[in-house]
């Protein structure tokens, strides 16, 4: 096949995924369906590979699926599926509109000893260790933090705005979100990626996919013997150089002229330059050239393995928030574990399986997921914990647990997740109102759920706030209504483990129905 | 009959704040006084909350008594609960749906409908049944989940509430209807017309923290007052108030209390509830600022069994 064809199913199906996942995790009035999400994310190839292993059906098989695609048409995934590469070509497009040189590419020799040190390390460390550095480079990952933590404010600020002008006509179709920004430091990773990546891309195409993303490096290792693959007629090819200079990943040797195959992305784009019709997609021919396998970069994976040995840290998390001192509370609340969200299972199991993409804190509809800094310990970082100072969790939703792509979050129907207990409040009586105070307050027991925080008598007229632990869920509604300060007087400490609620019982009513007017 | 004329004063004066800011003419303050207030309050029992209010504001002079062409209102129902209609947290979204055919039927120029909720707003404006219901009426539903629909107003006189935010088409709108649904509640032991303008303002917190008794009757001091307070109590939460845990915690009374004075009103719907009126301290209170008149006994009530 030859022509432009391929080139622009190219970008009109890279063009669609990429909409599509920008529009998953902008998605702020909650209006794309669960299923959609998940078959989106379906063949993602690292959270689908972290699914597989958790869940060991082929229902989460996607990753298979892009192996196979990778076996046959080489890394077809980093231009198609891969939000990052698509997000990558889009920077290469505006660089070149930027300044010509940016989109002269021209063969450049690969970075085989930092990109194979990178993959085996990611591989050997997620092993042995941990998801760590999967959550550092996979793709689709670091395309999630970019969305979450710089797009979607973006977004929600031009929502506001427009809000804001709709307001003033008297339509209320849009509404305005509040912005809560996240802990400073969790910044910190995504920012540095931000301008690594965003640099790369816009000045040198596909170098960031090419040098440190151990997932090309991974699939570039079998597109070396895909089945599809592009090839050259040395006899139309008349070493005009066109398609180098237009090959975003700078793996065309036009002298030869050779494709390195291993970090050729498929764009198409040389076929599409090509002038003579030299460069076609088809299949491969069995015969003669021999990829020689590079013996010193065998023996540099081995030795620069050491470097990666000390850079995880297992987790051991202590909630501490830094209070501000103010006169009225004075007892600190004594978290002892952090709050993981629902389906997570245990803390353990969540901090091994989530790759910190951000969908989850995304698609809560009530804010309560934020990146962890330090309540998980460092290797946690970025991962969702509950901040119930923020926010709380909405009793009648799953929605974090429904799109979870590595299962890092198990999927709850939501009669079992009103009955899986995160955490148990505690009520410190010396912090509350009631007591400090002597005025009603009871914002904590109006809010609960389930009643497992209710009030009971107290000085006078006065009730005071009790909790029944069995039939708290740790929720954090009581939590986020205290009014009491810098210190809550109720506050919920997450269960490691998480457990088994009681179902809250309800006896029928004694007051009837009054037959007469009692006034 | 003193405290009738501070009641008709109250009506019209309610209603001839918002007008007058709005029009500044004198002949307006007067012409709501003439129809309303043959009753101070009407109490319906027996039938749908929609049919039960059509009787109700018929006595009180029709929907013309408390609206004039022209004017904005807001409606505010409780809508603070992420649950369904059944289970009685929040206003029964057929009668929030007659309130404003009666507005409109009056010559009303715009309906708004909101609440600051306590769970997600989303959820409980569409879980409520009411989003749908008023905007179906042709009313306005508006959103009051971020600080910047609030503007701060002063409440001169207010023991511990001297300042708040309020929502801004409670300053925006002319006629402030209030639509409560009565409950139990945890700590206050009963929720209705003065507890539900907790909905009203943006830092709730703040009532809770400063004796939230007073800071409920010191709201009432502001001078943009309810024209008409309709008290849903079809079906009412007894216990586990004001969210509630399941059905056992209803009781299907197919009541309704409609009167133009909320401590009144309150003051009734304690009955509903079998509360004494001690226990729930903000009424007393109120009664003592002179915000409305808890003795039911002197007023003239019309009581209709549908």
């Amino acid at each position: 096949m030859s022509s432009s064809v391929l080139r622009r199913i190219r970008i009109i199906f890279s063009t669609l995924v990429f909409i599509f996942f920008v529009l998953v995790f902008v998605d702020f009035k909650s209006l794309i369906p669960s299923s959609y999400i998940n078959t989106l994310m379906f063949l993602q190839f690292v959270p689908s590979i972290l699914k597989f292993y958790d869940l060991k059906t082929m229902v989460a098989g996607g990753f298979l699926l892009i192996l196979l695609l990778t076996l046959l048409t080489g890394r077809t995934y980093c231009s198609f599926l891969c939000p990052l590469g698509i997000g990558q070509d889009l920077n290469s497009r505006i660089g070149g509109r930027i300044k010509k040189k940016f989109r002269r590419y021209g063969f450049k020799k690969p970075f085989t000893v930092l990109r194979y040190t990178i993959l085996a390390a990611t591989v050997v460390v997620t092993m042995v260790w941990g998801v760590y550095m999967l959550t550092l480079l996979d793709p689709y990952s670091i395309y999630g933090r970019f969305m979450t933590y710089f797009a979607k404010p973006v977004i929600i600020l031009i929502n506001n705005f427009l809000a804001g002008i709709l307001g003033k006509f008297d339509i209320y179709s849009l509404s305005n979100i509040p912005v809560k920004g996240f802990p400073l430091i969790v910044y910190g990773i995504p920012a540095a990626f931000f301008l690594l990546v965003g640099g790369l891309s816009l000045t040198k195409g596909r170098l960031y996919c090419n040098m440190i993303c151990p997932v090309g490096t991974l699939l570039g290792l079998i597109s070396k013997i895909s089945i599809f693959r592009i090839k050259f007629s040395e006899t139309a090819c008349t070493r005009c150089g066109r398609c180098a200079m237009r090959c975003k990943s700078s793996c065309i040797d036009f002298l030869k002229p050779d494709v390195d195959l291993s970090r050729c992305v498929s764009c198409f784009n040389c076929i599409h330059t090509c002038q003579d019709n030299a460069i076609t997609f088809g299949l491969v021919e069995i015969k003669k050239k021999e990829h020689k396998t590079d013996e010193s970069r065998r023996k540099i994976i081995a030795g620069s393995l050491l470097l990666f040995l000390g850079l995880s840290r297992s987790a051991n998390g202590q909630d501490k928030v830094a209070p501000k001192p103010k006169k009225e509370s004075t007892v600190k609340e004594n978290k002892t574990s952090p709050v993981c969200p629902p389906g997570g299972g245990t803390i353990a199991d969540f901090n091994r399986n989530c790759i910190a993409c951000s969908l989850c804190i995304n698609v809560c509809p009530n804010g309560v997921l934020q990146p962890s800094y330090k309540q998980y310990g460092i290797a946690g970082i970025m991962q969702p914990v509950m901040d119930y100072h923020k926010s709380f969790c909405t009793y009648n939703c799953t929605k974090c647990t429904e799109v979870c792509p590595t299962n890092a979050l198990h999927p709850l129907v939501l009669e079992a997740k009103k009955l899986t207990q995160i955490g148990k409040a505690k009520f410190i009586k010396d912090n509350c109102i009631v007591k400090t105070e002597k005025t009603a307050c009871g914002a904590c027991s109006e809010a609960c759920p389930t009643k497992a925080c209710h009030m009971i008598a107290y000085e006078g007229n006065l009730v005071i706030p009790e909790v029944t632990e069995d039939i708290c869920i740790g929720c954090g509604h009581c939590e986020f209504a205290c009014p009491a300060a810098p210190y809550k007087a109720i506050f919920v400490d997450g269960n490691p483990v998480h457990a088994a609620a009681k179902k809250p019982e309800n006896k029928e009513s004694e007051t009837k129905a009054p037959v007469e007017f009692p006034f | 009959m003193k405290r009738r004329d501070f009641l008709r004063t109250s009506v019209g004066g309610g209603l001839a704040a918002g007008v007058a800011l709005k029009m500044g003419g004198f002949d307006t303050l007067w012409a709501p006084a003439v129809t309303a207030a043959r009753y101070d309050m009407v109490a319906v029992m027996g039938g749908n909350p929609d049919a039960m209010f059509d009787l109700g504001i018929q006595e009180l002079g029709g929907m013309g008594a408390f609206v004039q062409k022209g004017q904005k209102v807001l409606i505010k129902p409780n809508i603070g609960w992420d649950v369904i209609p059944d289970l009685a947290a929040n206003t029964n979204p057929l009668l929030v749906k007659r309130i404003i055919e009666h507005c409109f039927k009056a010559g009303a120029k715009e309906v708004y409908v909101f609440d600051h909720t306590c769970d997600n707003w989303v959820n409980c404006y569409k879980n409520s049944g009411i989003e749908k219901m008023a905007k179906s009426a042709g009313a306005k539903v508006v959103p009051g989940n971020s600080e910047s629909y609030y503007h701060e107003i002063e409440i001169p006189g207010g023991v511990n509430l001297q300042k708040t935010k309020v929502h801004q088409l409670l300053l925006e709108t002319d006629v402030f209807i209030n639509v409560p649904v009565l409950k139990d509640h945890n700590s206050t032991r009963m929720t209705c017309c003065l507890k539900n303008t907790m909905g009203l303002v943006w830092d709730r917190g703040y009532w809770h923290s400063n004796n939230l008794n007073q800071c409920i009757a010191d709201f009432a001091l502001y001078e943009k007052k309810p024209a008409l307070n309709v008290i849903d109590c079809y079906n009412v939460m007894v216990k586990h108030g004001p969210q509630g845990v399941s059905k056992e915690d209803v009781v299907t009374m197919k009541s309704q209390i409609l009167t133009s004075d909320w401590v009144a009103g309150d003051a009734a719907a304690a009955k509903m509830l079998g509360v004494a009126f001690d226990k729930i301290e903000y009424i007393p209170i109120a009664h003592k600022m002179g915000l409305g008149n808890m003795n039911l006994d002197s007023l003239n009530i019309k009581r209709i069994k549908m």
